[in-house]
């Protein structure tokens, strides 16, 4: 752990040195913008029309950026503009990458850009062989590596800013248990966004019809006779499952963990760093964001999968993973050890004065 | 010496109890083209049952004595070709069956643009996914393994399901709207003989055929 933030320190020394508020706000600009393709992403899978634009790069046989408007009805709408919009995503970090390389000194933010430019082609591919090989695994894949480009985005974003060295600039230290506990639940939410992918890619978000019960259940029967039952009654055109239900159920069961987890961070840092501490108060936005993911997961299977309500809990579920994330960044530019420490003026993060004692 | 001629297999399927209700495809009315088509919502047709309890789109087909698919009888390749029709922004007939290497049509009767993507489960069934403009040709599927149920989809339009039924021989039906089903010229021998709704299920029972037409009768229940 020491190391980690040894390396996050070392890595970030010359934070001052690269101040580039142009730089910075096009990164955030470029996160924004992924944010928001993972929101057009949402829309194209729960209107189910990710392979309504049978071709890929083409679109109905037309260049993709002539496909005339009267022609995007239906779920093309949905696939093209995720599309378009992924277009404009890849175009700006491919300017983000260039202009890292050419102005930041620092030689781990090179490769970052470099990472990032590698990540956002290569997700570009995969959406389109998920279309041309009509592969839904390839679909699950995508939206996990969608999710994992955004967190790198705002990792970019972040590590340009000024924010991070007031972030993390402050007195008190991390202890080691509360990192550990946070890396561990950020960890729960990226294992709970792969099962959320591929419930997705199964159809499984409405193979239980209820909440919080499950087929008015705590755990649903899962014989066969049941699963025939189940399918007689449903209004979903595809065929329910056992294992969709189960899937739905360790789903449901990440969820609680997630929420335990995350409040015992909340708590811990409430604790041990103080109430007025910002990463107290970021790790109660972040219990607040997993307390609204439940609420709009509970709401997707009350709406019978509404594709507005269905997408919010994609993008809320994102801004967790990111949270976590950005918290255990930021935590590890703080020393480990649960004591006082003075922030020397030139100190960035603090971790210079804990170093120096 | 008399030779045992193949006979018919007849019968109807009824349906006891309340079907489960059916659901308003208000998607379709939200729809700039497909909405235009209708003054009320349509709604899902996934229990066509008559007021006397005549189910229909019950799936009837043959297996052997001992339960297993009747293989290798498949005249699919000279048949004429099944006719699946994209129509007001639905496809018609939602429950279809066919042989291995028949052909499958389908055709675009709309104004507006659908995809044709079938998705088999059965591996040698081939996932496709074809675009079909207005008035455009019909596209052509054929399938080479029996599979029960397989999807075809159309992803402009979330709301747009059919399901194709493929057997290896030509002993099968599918129930019509007074749940009568007709199996012709089945061999004299001793069947399996299975109706498989897409939702309600699925029955068996055992029938032997001589050189007479046989009757036998399903009653599939509300659960």
């Amino acid at each position: 752990m020491n190391g980690v933030a040894f390396l996050i320190f070392k890595m970030d020394k010359k934070c001052k040195e690269n101040d580039n508020r142009w730089l910075h706000r096009f990164a955030v600009a470029s996160a924004v913008a992924t944010f928001l393709l993972l929101g057009a992403g949402g829309l194209v899978t729960s209107h189910e029309a990710g392979m309504s634009v049978p071709d890929w790069p083409n679109s109905y046989g037309y260049n993709m950026f002539a496909f005339p408007i009267s022609k995007w009805t239906g779920g093309i709408f949905y696939e093209h503009t995720h599309r378009l919009w992924a277009s404009v995503v890849g175009l700006m970090t491919t300017v983000l990458a260039v202009w890292i390389f050419l102005k930041d000194s620092r030689k781990w933010m090179k490769w970052l850009g470099v990472a990032a430019f590698l990540l956002v082609v290569a997700q570009g591919v995969l959406g389109g062989l998920r279309v041309v090989l009509i592969d839904a695994d390839l679909g699950t894949v995508h939206g996990i590596v969608g999710q994992t480009f955004f967190v790198l985005m705002c990792a970019i974003a972040l590590f340009t800013s000024r924010f991070r060295q007031k972030f993390s600039g402050r007195k008190l230290n991390v202890p080691r248990n509360l990192r550990i506990l946070v890396l561990a639940a950020t960890l729960l939410i990226f294992f709970q966004l792969i099962l959320g992918a591929t419930m997705r890619g199964q159809h499984a978000g409405l193979a239980i019809p209820d909440f919080p019960t499950a087929y008015g259940q705590l755990w649903p029967d899962t014989s066969p006779a049941a699963i025939v039952r189940y399918n007689a009654e449903s209004g979903n055109p595809d065929i329910i499952t056992s294992f969709q239900i189960l899937l739905q159920m360790v789903h449901r069961l990440g969820a609680l963990a997630i929420f335990i987890c995350v409040t015992t961070c909340a708590v811990m840092a409430w604790r041990q760093l103080g109430g007025r501490d910002p990463l107290a108060k970021f790790a109660f936005f972040w219990l607040a964001l997993i307390a609204a993911q439940i609420g709009l997961g509970a709401w997707t299977i009350l709406s019978n999968k509404a594709a507005d309500i269905a997408t919010a809990h994609v993008l809320v579920g994102a801004l967790s993973l990111v949270t976590g994330a950005l918290w255990y960044i930021i935590a590890s530019g703080r020393p480990t050890k649960i004591t006082e420490v003075e922030t020397a003026p030139s100190d960035v993060f603090g971790t210079l004065a804990a170093n120096k004692r | 010496m008399p030779v045992a001629r193949a006979a018919d297999i007849v019968g109807t399927i009824t349906f006891k109890g309340t079907p489960p209700p059916e659901h308003t495809n208000n998607l379709i009315m939200g729809d700039p083209t497909c909405g235009k088509m209708y003054s009320t919502p349509p709604t899902t047709h996934f229990y066509v049952v008559g007021k006397d309890g005549e189910f229909a789109d019950v799936v009837v087909s043959l297996k052997d004595a001992d339960g297993k698919d009747i293989t290798g009888k498949s005249t699919g390749a000279g048949a004429p070709p099944a006719l699946l029709d994209q129509k007001g922004c639905l496809y018609t007939p939602q429950i279809l069956a066919v042989q291995t290497g028949q052909k499958l049509l389908a055709r675009n009767s709309d104004q507006c643009v659908h995809n044709v993507h079938c998705d088999p489960t059965v591996p040698g069934n081939v996932e496709r996914n074809e675009p079909q403009m207005p008035g455009g040709p019909d596209l052509t599927f054929t399938f080479p393994k029996p599979e029960m149920f397989l999807k075809f989809e159309c992803d402009v339009h979330s709301w747009m399901f059919a399901w194709v039924s493929v057997f290896d021989n030509p002993y099968f039906d599918i129930s019509g709207t007074e749940g009568k089903f007709t199996i012709k010229n089945v061999p004299p021998g001793k069947y399996t003989i299975v109706a498989a709704h897409h939702k309600a299920g699925t029955q068996t029972q055992e029938v032997e055929v001589a050189d007479k037409d046989v009757t036998v009768n399903f009653t599939f229940e509300a659960k």
